[in-house]
């Protein structure tokens, strides 16, 4: 089980969480003036990168806050986590040990 | 006392004997016994039979390594336990173990026949002949393989025992409470953090219990100082069996298995699930087999198991031992047998030049083959020669025997370090894999690194137990394995009947059969002859075949890898990992105040998520549709009134309350006044319905919303996320109330009638408080939300009360509705009704792929809107057109017949298959009110098909249907307002 | 004036588990309130409510018989003998919305207290870590409370009405093992 660093809350288990899908995907302003394939690319098209992946999670069982987390998919390490509206920070993934 | 104990010595109290029972006959054993060292110490040598062959096996180690002596381990009817390691149990008074996996009898085993057909049966034999005829798979062969295969019989009755969880925290856990792990614990304690010591076996120790005498001071005074330590929690009998993403362990305590009468407050196990900041990994190695033929037969043991034995248990293995060797360690089980008096006939060691303890043995009067291979071994139950030949060549000699020990040398338990993700590397000095990169937080401490020598371990527990407690940075001190000692097969020994998987019967030849028919990758040699695939795990069998493969393949072991390490590292309880999670605590049962009363009034129950809501409420002799009818004519006829808490709600308050509601739902806010409301449709970004319910306007700033029962935690969820992340300027809050309000559903041409004396402060006349009006009131009393609401087509109110008063207020709505014959109505009825009228429930009439247009509610979209959450999906040409579902409804020809939920719709029911499916049936009920039978259903361009005949294929023919308009029960309205 | 007689609390019918290791009650009745305001206006909204409301996250604050505990950056718990007076934040954004009747509250005291709530409870219960004043939404096993230690061995679990047979089961099973 992850051990998650709410940006309020502090490091708490994962199972006071809930997942959110990639982040930094902002709902466009106006829809009505997209094309289809931009607004499909909006709707379904995610990064799924193999590394470092700037994702949102919930603090559900917790201070309720949605929040940002950069994670290494490869290592599930958290390189960083930082709360909603902030920019993804510039960070390598952190040596472990 | 039989006579392979010994006079004295050992960790064993001799004063308390314990009476135990194996197969029904009677034993004694004495307190600090397993059950494998008491029928050592009795002569029972033969303790089970083979998975595959039925070959007669006994004792092959002293801990959770052991592959062979597994048994039924039996309480009572209800407490079995099959595959149990006997070398794992403590004895305890009134023991009773049988063997298993033989027929009639031990001894005597019909089974074994497979051993003399073995070379029919090589690896790969399932898969080759059991593959034709593929219909014969299901009904043949494998109800026959299950029937011949296979260890224990698990029990058939509930597990009556308890068994806890237990999340705990600490700064350093240290796994194994060897030298190593003892030293690692007593440095972090030193340094005043948070430790936790967890070892597998009764008594702290690991191989110092193995020791005869020297060491037991420092191992006592070690234990005392660490349980002294109140930041210490020491947890013997405790297994970690798992090691989990960023430094959370998974620990197995057993707490009363060794108790002969458990107190009945004590769980039988306790699962630790414990997130440390820095892990010490403490698992010492698993001495390895030799592989030779008949290598399994009972009385060939591993050499430390015999050292184990003869000093902790005061057992010998036998009376005349033959050791094989390709190590040191060996030596010093030969040299403390001989001084108990045992007869060490002679030590085969497979190296040329074996270190100074062999001078030791020599000096003791022990003969020392050098450059000798054990080969074969003989003996029908027992073993009872030894066949050894040089490896330079010559002829065997038999050797007689009544206990061969051997010694392959010792092999990293590195499980957990591998589980952890950690990366492993070969180490070719030590014949084994080590830890190389860390993944976690972790270090290894002593023979789990390959550190081998008792001061040693010692010293790099202590550097690695204080360097987890400063949490800084930890370069090992440089490992030096000491013996390699030998992988795979011994030289010049035949590879038949040479087994290297005990448990699961896989031999040296198997895994080079498996090779010649072209498997390469140890992965899928490990699957074709299932070998490390047994309950052991491959512990004592896992590097022997990298060693066969190493020569079957003509490569190196780091060349052909290694399996994956997964959890559990010994097996664990189903009832463990389940704890309380049973009966009623599976999960939260949740009930609404209003549920004891009509528990007492007879109601039957559905789950409906995890609440429970009352399905209907039947009188005496009545069956569901019995008592569906009457209360769906009651409601129709007269008033009835249902229990609707559950529904979801949430409190939207802010002066950015109604702009927020304009961006989430496909409706418009803006204009609906105070004191009025609104069905509401909720889609998602997809433009698909997600949710639905009423919404009432309590003030400018502030509405009532409701949710289905099911959606409200994920609409709430859905609501946050577009507020918190999208719109975080709007300043209005979400607050659940759903548990806040009782809510009761007052519904039929009465039910102003039946409410009208318990309403203070509000005029309820059909013209002050129209259809879909809300106020704020006292109802009975109390301070209420008033709703005027339908969900059945009839004059309805819905009345919130706080829920505490949720019973009171059904009580007082109950009596004033006496005298119009109320009925209490369940959910089913709620159905039918809603049915009748068309509305739908979403998730049932809708499935996540209909739109507000497609599931008939497409007038409640305000196509002004600029935006809301899933108009632009909704703009898609996709999302129009007569290739959508839409709601219809179907009737059957016969008003009796009932179509399936679920049931397909098409066109041409004599159509070959796969046919071309238009729909499917989503609700369907019977109408007590009607007298016939009604259905909804999604058809496809379904609006366009009224008035035609689609066909729904059962299997016993097909019934045809009318589409027809979803709306079965009083199309105009003209019921709202009673 | 509301019939107090009508009530029928979620807790009626709480057994506590033997033993005093772990110690079982209901809290006493109360009003409940979720707090919802921007940061400028938290000072006003603590003057109103009568006790400052704690901007530390995971913290309670008490004030004679009030209590405000911090749920989230901008949500607080009220806990009051009587409904808090807000007129004085009437055109101040907020959201205050009555919770009274969607949960309550247990006290579990005793020595073993925190084992039994680590039975379900996946947080480091050490005083370190989670000292008197702290206070939480988290989980007891499959459902969520709200979690408050009020002193060293004592916590306050709130949770909300149809869960508390399971919490309360829960605690009590838990208990069991204490109880020897």
């Amino acid at each position: 089980m992850l051990l998650i660093a709410c940006p309020y809350c502090g490091e708490r288990p994962e199972i006071e969480f809930a997942y959110g899908g990639e982040a930094h995907i902002a709902r466009p302003a106006d829809p009505s003036a997209m094309s289809d394939e931009e607004w499909a690319a909006f709707l379904y098209a995610r990064t799924n990168p193999k590394g470092t992946h700037a994702e949102r999670w919930r603090h559900t069982n917790g201070c309720g806050r949605f929040f940002n987390a950069v994670r290494d998919t490869v290592t599930d390490f958290f390189v960083a986590t930082y709360k909603t509206g902030e920019p993804r920070p510039d960070l390598t993934p952190r040596s472990v040990v | 006392m039989s006579s392979l104990r010994t006079a004295s010595g050992g960790r064993i109290d001799r004063t308390k004997t314990l009476r135990f029972y194996f197969d029904g006959r009677s034993h004694t054993g004495v307190q600090g016994d397993t059950l494998a060292s008491a029928l050592l110490a009795n002569g029972e040598y033969l303790l089970g039979r083979s998975f595959k062959y039925h070959r007669p096996r006994g004792v092959v180690a002293a801990g959770s390594d052991e592959p062979n002596a597994i048994v039924n381990l039996t309480r009572d009817a209800a407490r079995s336990t099959p595959n149990v390691r006997a070398t794992t149990i403590e004895l305890y008074e009134g023991l009773h173990a049988e063997s298993q996996n033989r027929f009639p009898s031990l001894q005597v085993d019909i089974g074994a026949i497979n051993d003399l057909l073995s070379p029919l049966l090589p690896a790969g034999f399932y898969y080759k002949t059991f593959k034709w005829p593929a219909s014969w798979w299901q009904r043949v062969y494998e109800p026959l393989i299950r029937a011949a295969a296979g260890l224990g019989r698990a029990p058939t009755l509930p597990d009556p025992d308890r068994y806890v969880g237990r999340w705990a925290h600490a700064d350093v856990l240290v796994v194994g409470a060897g030298p190593a792990g003892l030293s690692a614990a007593l440095a972090a304690a030193d340094a005043g953090v948070r430790v936790v010591l967890a070892d597998e076996q009764s008594e702290f120790g690991g191989s110092l219990l193995s020791e005869p005498t020297e060491m037991q001071t420092w191992l006592a005074e070690a234990i005392a100082t660490l349980a002294a330590n109140p930041r210490v929690t020491l947890l013997p009998r405790t297994t970690a069996f798992g090691y989990f993403a960023h430094n959370m362990a998974g620990l197995a305590e057993r707490v009363t298995d060794h108790l002969a009468n458990p107190p009945p407050h004590l769980p039988r196990e306790r699962l630790w699930q414990i997130r440390v900041k820095q892990v010490v990994l403490a698992t010492g190695a698993l001495e390895r087999p030799l592989v030779f033929p008949n290598n399994d037969r009972p009385g060939i043991m591993l050499a430390g198991a015999a050292r184990t034995y003869l000093n902790r248990y005061g057992v010998l293995p036998g009376k005349r031992i033959v050791v094989a060797t390709a190590t040191d360690s060996a030596y010093r089980a030969a040299l403390d047998l001989r001084a108990a008096g045992a007869d060490v006939a002679v030590i085969a060691d497979l190296r040329e030049a074996p270190g100074e303890i062999a001078d030791e043995a020599r000096a003791a009067g022990i003969a020392v083959r050098t450059a000798t291979s054990v080969v074969g071994a003989g003996g029908l139950q027992h073993v009872a020669w030894a066949a050894l030949a040089p490896v330079a060549g010559g002829a065997p000699e038999a050797v007689p025997c009544d206990a061969l020990l051997m010694s392959g040398g010792w092999t990293p338990a590195v499980h957990l370090f591998s589980q952890s993700r950690g990366k492993l590397r070969f180490d070719a000095d030590a014949s084994a894999y080590l830890p190389d990169v860390s993944a976690e937080h972790e270090r290894s401490a002593g023979a789990c690194r390959g550190v081998f020598g008792l001061a040693e371990a010692q010293g790099d527990g202590a550097a690695a137990g204080a360097s987890a407690a400063s949490g800084k940075p930890y370069t090992p001190s440089a490992a030096t394995p000491n013996g390699g000692g030998w992988l795979g097969l011994m030289p010049n020994a035949p590879a038949k009947k040479a087994f290297i998987d005990f448990q699961n019967d896989v031999t040296a030849k198997d895994i080079k059969l498996a090779v010649r028919e072209g498997m390469r990758s140890i992965e899928h040699i490990k699957r074709y002859t299932t070998t490390g695939m047994a309950t052991d795990q491959g512990k004592t069998s896992n590097m022997n075949t990298l060693g066969v493969a190493s020569g079957a393949l003509d490569a190196t072991i780091p060349q052909i890898g290694h399996t994956t390490f997964r959890m559990p590292y010994t097996p664990v309880t189903f009832g463990g990992l389940a704890g309380f999670s049973r009966g009623d605590l599976f999960e939260p049962i949740r009930m609404t105040p209003i549920h004891p009363w009509a528990a007492e009034a007879g109601a039957v129950f559905e789950d409906v998520g995890q609440w429970k809501r009352a399905h209907y409420f039947p009188k005496r002799g009545e069956d569901l549709h019995a008592a569906v009818a009457r209360e769906c004519l009651a409601v129709r006829a007269s008033v009835g009134m249902f229990d609707a808490s559950t529904l979801g709600k949430i409190e939207v308050v802010g002066p950015d309350a109604a702009e927020f509601l304009n961006r989430m739902y496909v409706n418009a806010w803006t204009k609906l006044g105070v004191g009025r409301c609104r069905y509401g449709i909720l889609c998602r970004e997809d433009g698909f319905v997600r949710d639905d319910g009423v919404v009432g306007r309590i003030a400018q700033d502030r509405f009532h919303v409701t949710t289905t029962t099911g959606g409200a935690a994920g609409v709430l969820n859905m609501m946050e996320d577009y507020l918190q992340t999208e719109w975080p300027e709007l300043d209005v809050w979400l607050t659940s109330t759903t548990e806040q309000w009782a809510v009761i559903a007052i519904q039929g041409p009465k039910a102003r009638a039946v409410i009208a004396p318990l309403v203070e402060g509000l005029d309820i006349s059909r013209e002050k408080f129209p259809h879909m009006a809300v106020a704020e009131c006292t109802f009975a009393g109390v301070p209420a939300r008033l709703f005027r609401v339908s969900f059945s087509g009839e004059l309805g109110f819905e009345v919130n009360v706080p829920a505490d008063y949720g019973r009171a207020v059904w009580e007082a709505i109950y009596a004033a509705g006496r005298p119009h014959n109320i009925v209490p109505y369940g959910t089913e009825t709620m159905h039918v009704l809603r049915a009748e009228k068309g509305f739908i429930i979403v998730g049932q009439d809708t499935d996540g792929t209909a739109t507000p247009d497609d599931a008939g509610v497409g007038w409640a979209v305000a196509k002004s809107k600029r935006d809301f959450v899933g108009k632009r999906s909704l703009a898609r040409a996709a999302m129009t057109g007569p290739s959508r579902k839409q709601l219809v409804g179907l009737l059957t020809a016969d008003p009796k017949t009932v179509l399936e939920e679920g049931a397909q719709l098409v066109d041409d029911p004599h159509q070959a298959v796969p046919m071309t499916l238009l729909g499917h049936v989503t609700s369907s009920y019977y109408s007590a009110t009607l007298g016939h039978s009604i259905a909804l259903a999604m058809l496809v361009n379904g609006r366009a098909r009224i008035g035609q005949t689609v066909h729904v294929p059962m299997p016993n023919g097909a019934i045809a249907v009318r589409v027809v308009k979803p709306v079965f029960y009083d199309p105009e309205g003209a019921r709202l307002d009673g | 004036m509301v019939e107090t007689a009508l009530r029928r609390p979620p807790l009626a019918g709480l057994v506590p588990p033997p033993g005093d290791a772990v110690v079982l009650a209901p809290v006493p009745p109360a009003a409940r309130f979720i707090l919802r305001v921007r940061p400028a206006a938290q000072t006003a909204a603590g003057e109103a409510f009568g006790g400052p409301l704690p901007t530390i996250a995971c913290r309670a604050a008490t004030e004679g018989a009030r209590a405000a505990l911090w749920l989230g950056p901008d949500e607080w718990l009220l806990i009051s003998p009587d409904a808090p007076d807000f007129t004085a934040l009437a055109g101040v954004p907020h959201s205050l919305v009555d919770v009274g009747h969607r949960q309550a509250g247990i006290t579990v005291s005793g020595p073993r207290a925190a084992a039994a709530l680590n039975t379900g409870c996946p947080l480091d219960l050490d005083e370190a870590a989670f000292p008197v004043g702290m206070c939480t939404r988290t989980v007891v096993a499959k459902t969520q409370i709200v979690l408050w230690r009020t002193a060293p061995e004592t916590f306050h679990v709130e949770a909300w009405r149809s869960f508390l047979p399971y919490v309360c089961g829960y605690l009590a099973e838990a208990s069991r093992e204490f109880s020897g």
